[in-house]
């Protein structure tokens, strides 16, 4: 196809107006572990699978789900190590924010400029896209919010997402499971029974990690105990 | 003389129930010469927040109408498309002023609004920034030193609009009479949550 002799430089649209590096980069998203996404009447949960590559890696020093602000965090499908970037990049602009007004920057605002990062490396020399999508929770005067944020720089509000390589199947389970009214601990069950879906081998504690957001608006990452509480509530 | 005498100014903010004032002189003069007697240093940033800067006449416009203050305020309205909460705003102003800490803008700000459940605010700050908050009221300018003294007198709290607004007029003319430097008139902005009345005082027109 025509398309393969543009896929050099990222920088060059393809003659189907693609930029083919970006539909790479989403394939790079795809085949990340899935993570998950469900906004509550009451909070926020997201929610990802974490398989690590051998028995013998500490599980606890793998944290995938990170805090942006004490009121906002966020979940990947893709590279981890650009999302390293991309979490060490936000936390600096939501900082700035804060330190220019004194007001904890609203999740928009944030969600906004760290697409906008994104998108600024679709669109410099010599730079490739993030080979990441994130999933931001927060709450802040607005309510609960979800986004996600894709590598070309493009966000959506959804009431709930997932990605990665199980996304068709825990779209449809979500799309079918989801009510407007849930409440955050009904999310949690809902989250975890989308996970188990897809799931290759035996769901637990150690293989998963979930992060909430409440009317408190203080985002916590759920101890291995707490998961478990909410794995038997699941069984 | 000082150059924060050069021109001449007095502004006073004060706060009354659920309202509240903020008021100036109008004279614009080249220290003993007065250039003009309709000088406006009082500008709306939004319908619930005022601001009044005292001090260089040019470094007055710069900040509110023609730059920084007025246009940071519409570009955050289109970015968040909400008003900036006073409090906000009183450190977006810090923050600008001490971005010039070692040539500042000479001049200093009076902020009033109405925050959440339209709470009056008001607050002052030093040429770089020191923001001073009060829950009575705040002065500046070359008359500042005659306006304390008069809103301490005058000043009760809980005033109604009508009463803060005579309250207010009557803090500024007698301390502008005391003070070569400002005067010919005043102007005074009151604001509750539903309305905006701007009224122009004629005091000694000296």
């Amino acid at each position: 196809m025509g398309d393969s002799q543009y896929s050099f430089s990222l920088t060059t649209f393809s003659p189907s107006g693609k930029l083919v590096q970006i539909e790479h980069a989403l394939t790079a998203v795809g085949s990340g572990q899935t993570s998950l996404g469900i906004k509550a009447s009451n909070g926020v949960v997201i929610a990802t699978e974490k398989k690590l590559p051998s028995i013998l890696v500490d599980e606890e020093s793998v944290q995938k789900i990170q805090h942006l602000t004490p009121n906002i965090g966020v979940v990947y499908s893709g590279m981890g190590p650009d999302f390293r970037v991309l979490v060490r990049k936000s936390r600096k602009q939501a900082e700035q924010y804060n330190r220019l007004y004194k007001e904890p920057i609203p999740v928009t605002q944030l969600v906004r400029e760290t697409a906008t990062v994104m998108q600024e490396f679709t669109q410099s020399g010599g730079v490739r896209p993030f080979g990441v999508s994130l999933l931001v929770a927060g709450y802040d005067d607005k309510g609960p919010q979800l986004y996600q944020v894709d590598p070309s720089g493009s966000y959506f509000s959804w009431k709930a997402s997932a990605m990665g390589k199980n996304v068709s199947n825990a779209k449809t389970f979500l799309e079918k499971r989801y009510t407007e009214d849930m409440e955050l601990d009904d999310a949690i069950h809902t989250a975890i029974l989308t996970l188990k879906e897809g799931f290759e081998g035996e769901i637990s504690s150690k293989n998963i990690e979930i992060g909430k957001i409440g009317a408190d608006k203080i985002f916590r990452v759920l101890t291995p105990a707490e998961i478990d509480d909410y794995l038997a509530e699941v069984e | 003389m000082s150059i924060f005498q050069y021109n001449g100014s007095a502004v006073v903010a004060m706060v009354g129930k659920n309202c509240f004032a903020i008021a100036s002189d109008r004279r614009l003069g080249v220290q003993l010469q007065t250039i003009a007697t309709d000088f406006q240093r009082i500008s709306k940033i939004h319908d619930h927040l005022f601001i009044g800067l005292s001090g260089l006449a040019t470094d007055v416009q710069t900040l509110e109408g023609y730059q920084r203050l007025v246009f940071r305020h519409k570009l955050y309205q289109l970015r968040e498309e909400r008003d900036m909460k006073p409090e906000t705003f009183a450190s977006l102003v810090s923050a600008i002023l001490y971005e010039k800490r070692f040539g500042p803008y000479l001049c200093q700000p009076v902020i009033a609004g109405l925050g959440e459940d339209d709470k009056p605010f008001i607050c002052t700050m030093d040429s770089i920034g020191a923001k001073e908050l009060a829950k009575d009221f705040v002065v500046s300018g070359t008359a500042s030193e005659s306006l304390y003294g008069a809103s301490e007198a005058m000043y009760k709290p809980d005033m109604e609009a009508d009463e803060l607004f005579e309250t207010i007029s009557q803090a500024l003319l007698s301390s502008v009479d005391r003070d070569c430097l400002s005067g010919w008139g005043g102007h005074v902005y009151v604001v509750t949550p539903n309305e905006i009345k701007e009224r122009i005082l004629k005091g000694r027109m000296d």
